[in-house]
């Protein structure tokens, strides 16, 4: 079984060696730690053979000079922030996870708290080493098959199989995060304080209660963060924290509305009115989630679908509150929302991110799923928006295809190509149509 | 510690070098191919090895082969103090019974080649007042298995030599440490069943850095199975006939 982070997997097999050139040789696809949550780093059922690329996880160069780091694809960032954070650099973006390889961070062009200022993770890679459909090995850049290089920036591991990657580090002045956290009554406060927050703070992200209605609708908790100075850090360098583990499967449907509803409303009421203001360690700012291994078994057997949309600042912020609208009138209960302001767009070409605001909920897999994600992709069309792909598993082919015209010229580069279609995924069996 | 490890781009081999380049250990690196080994020498040294991370090619297939690339670490490092070893040939029980060339090669790889590499490696650690030889033997070698009866027989073997070298040679400074891993994750072990306790790469090396430090002469790894193979050692043959493990 290769599973993926939404639980909903599939029948099928990976292959795993040190020495990803030749293991990539007549692949039809590459997956990394499979952290993305649908289909995109599925097979197609009709060969149900991936290449996983963690064992090859070499870093090859670095520069301590410019921070230019090249390594082999499978590298994992949890890896990459426990080698380089003692040495005060970091990545330049980082995704709400650790357990993430840099293959699939450049498939994805993931996005992180600083993207207001920082972009997507495409914007810091140089260049990328890839095996293409044909079997031959390019490495390609800005300047080098610059078609292929921007497409492969949130391709989805479509257009070849990355095996380095080449990208800036940021230096930071501590390797601890000095954090200010407040708690907002609703939405449009909230969509306020975060653009606000975003001109001081170069990293901001917030959580929401996508759960309350009327007055105190989208209520929820905003951090902000920035590197701590070394006047306000502690003098040790943090170390990496160790896991506890979700014991085991719950049975699906255990989290029913009522149950969701208690958890975000204790969320927001233990954050007390007045701010809060501190050190923190790096881990639970980037990644809370990930202090829970394997977190994802609260939603049983049947799994969950994450949806992410951005919908465009232009509409802000009323599509944001009609957003919740549509999604409380549909039942969909969530756990608590991240919400996100988004800064330019990227420079890949089926790069999620736009300017605006992202938000990223959770749903349980059951038997209204597929028609609540059906419902938020009309409105996201209307409101012209888009979804990221590296979280979908449900949408339709003449959805997608709707609300985002960039993926005209994707295929047309990835035709150019590889003209067989020879790379591909389940995903692109679903929205774009390729061979089963 | 100066320490040349063979295998060192794969697996076991690479964790175990990572964990010593991480502290700050001299490196020198011996393998099969030469462009991994480029590439492992970059990763060690960017992870933190002390110097230059140097390496030659060195295959156990290739015995006459040994004495030059020792002298070559030798020369590189001023003498290594310390020999890693956990490069081997892996074969299921059913393709090393259908063809017995590729039987006979991993017999010899494992067991004489490796033996005689060892050997090597004690004349010139014992020529300058001993050091550490570690080598990965494996739970293969603790019991015979029907699963694992000829890669099973080659790790007996060696495990035999290293317990032997141990007792006669520890005394006088050379500190040899067996290490028998069990089930671990790698690409050696890929499409294989995978039984419980089964075991990742980097936490197997850290129990054998430990070990290299403590000089523990044999290492388990994941400590678990040590008390696994105990209890299969107790295991009358009756049932051992019975049993598929």
């Amino acid at each position: 079984m290769l599973p993926v982070w939404g639980r909903v997997g599939t029948e099928g097999q990976e292959t795993r060696d040190e020495n990803l050139e030749a293991l990539t040789k007549g692949a039809i696809l590459s997956r990394g730690l499979g952290r993305s949550y649908g289909d995109s780093s599925l097979p197609p059922s009709s060969h149900p053979v991936a290449v996983n690329t963690t064992l090859s996880d070499r870093i090859l160069s670095f520069d301590h000079d410019t921070g230019l780091l090249t390594a082999e694809a499978g590298l994992s960032l949890y890896d990459l922030n426990w080698t380089f954070l003692p040495q005060l650099w970091f990545t330049p973006v980082s995704p709400g996870t650790q357990y993430v390889t840099l293959g699939g961070m450049v498939a994805s062009d993931i996005h992180g708290k600083n993207h207001h200022v920082a972009g997507t993770f495409g914007r810091h890679v140089q260049s990328l080493k890839m095996r293409l459909a044909d079997n031959s090995i390019v490495t390609c850049s800005r300047r080098e098959l610059p078609d292929l290089f921007l497409a492969t920036l949130g391709g989805m591991g479509l257009t070849g199989h990355i095996l380095e990657v080449t990208f800036r580090m940021v230096q930071v002045p501590t390797a601890w995060i000095w954090q200010e956290t407040e708690r907002i009554g609703n939405i449009d406060k909230y969509l306020v304080a975060l653009r606000e927050s975003a001109v001081d703070w170069p990293m901001t992200v917030g959580w929401i209660d996508c759960l309350s209605v009327g007055a105190a609708m989208g209520r929820g908790i905003l951090m902000k963060g920035r590197w701590a100075e070394p006047d306000e850090a502690p003098a040790r360098a943090p170390r990496a924290r160790p896991q506890i583990t979700f014991p085991v499967e719950l049975p699906s449907g255990f989290l029913g509305r009522p149950l969701v509803k208690t958890f975000n409303t204790l969320f927001f009421h233990q954050h007390r009115r007045r701010a809060r203001r501190g050190c923190i360690h790096p881990e639970p700012y980037f990644y809370p989630l990930d202090t829970v291994h394997h977190w994802n078994r609260m939603y049983g057997r049947k799994g969950f679908a994450q949806y992410q949309c951005v919908l465009p600042a232009a509409g802000m912020p009323d599509n944001a509150r009609r957003f919740l609208d549509v999604l409380t009138s549909l039942g969909g209960a969530s756990f608590l929302s991240v919400i996100k302001d988004c800064g330019a767009e990227g420079d890949g070409i089926l790069s999620f991110p736009m300017p605006g605001i992202s938000v990223a909920l959770d749903i349980p897999m059951g038997d209204d799923t597929q028609h609540i994600v059906d419902r938020l992709n009309e409105f996201v069309i209307d409101e012209g928006g888009r979804i990221y792909l590296s979280k979908d598993a449900l949408t339709r082919a003449e959805h997608y295809r709707a609300m985002d015209p960039r993926v005209d010229r994707f295929l047309e580069i990835r035709r150019k190509y590889d003209p067989d279609l020879r790379i591909r995924s389940a995903q692109s069996v679903r929205l774009f149509g390729d061979p089963g | 510690m100066n320490v040349v490890v063979l295998g060192a781009t794969r697996g076991m081999g690479r964790a175990v070098a990572r964990q010593l380049a991480r502290r700050g250990d001299r490196l020198f690196l011996l393998g099969r191919d030469q462009d991994q080994l480029a590439r492992s020498a970059a990763d060690l040294e960017v992870r933190g090895a002390r110097g230059r991370v140097a390496y030659a090619p060195c295959d156990l297939a290739d015995p006459e082969s040994f004495g030059a690339v020792l002298e070559a670490a030798d020369t590189e490092l001023g003498g290594f103090d310390t020999f890693v070893l956990t490069a081997a040939s892996f074969g299921t029980q059913d393709a090393l019974e259908a063809d017995h060339d590729v039987a006979r090669r991993l017999l010899t790889v494992n067991l004489a080649n490796t033996i005689s590499l060892c050997e090597q490696v004690r004349e010139r650690l014992m020529s300058r007042g001993g050091g550490t030889l570690c080598v990965f033997s494996s739970v293969a070698g603790d019991r015979g298995r029907k699963p694992v009866g000829i890669y099973g027989a080659s790790k007996a073997g060696l495990s035999h030599y290293l317990e032997a070298l141990d007792h006669k040679y520890r005394a006088a400074g050379l500190v040899t440490i067996t290490v028998k891993p069990g089930f671990v994750r790698t690409s050696m072990t890929q499409g294989l069943p995978e039984p419980p306790f089964a075991g990742e790469p980097e936490e197997v090396a850290k129990i054998v850095v430990k070990g290299i430090d403590a000089g523990t002469p044999v290492v388990y790894a994941p400590h678990i199975w040590g008390v696994v193979m105990s209890a299969i050692k107790l295991l009358p043959r009756w049932l051992m006939r019975r049993v598929d493990f």
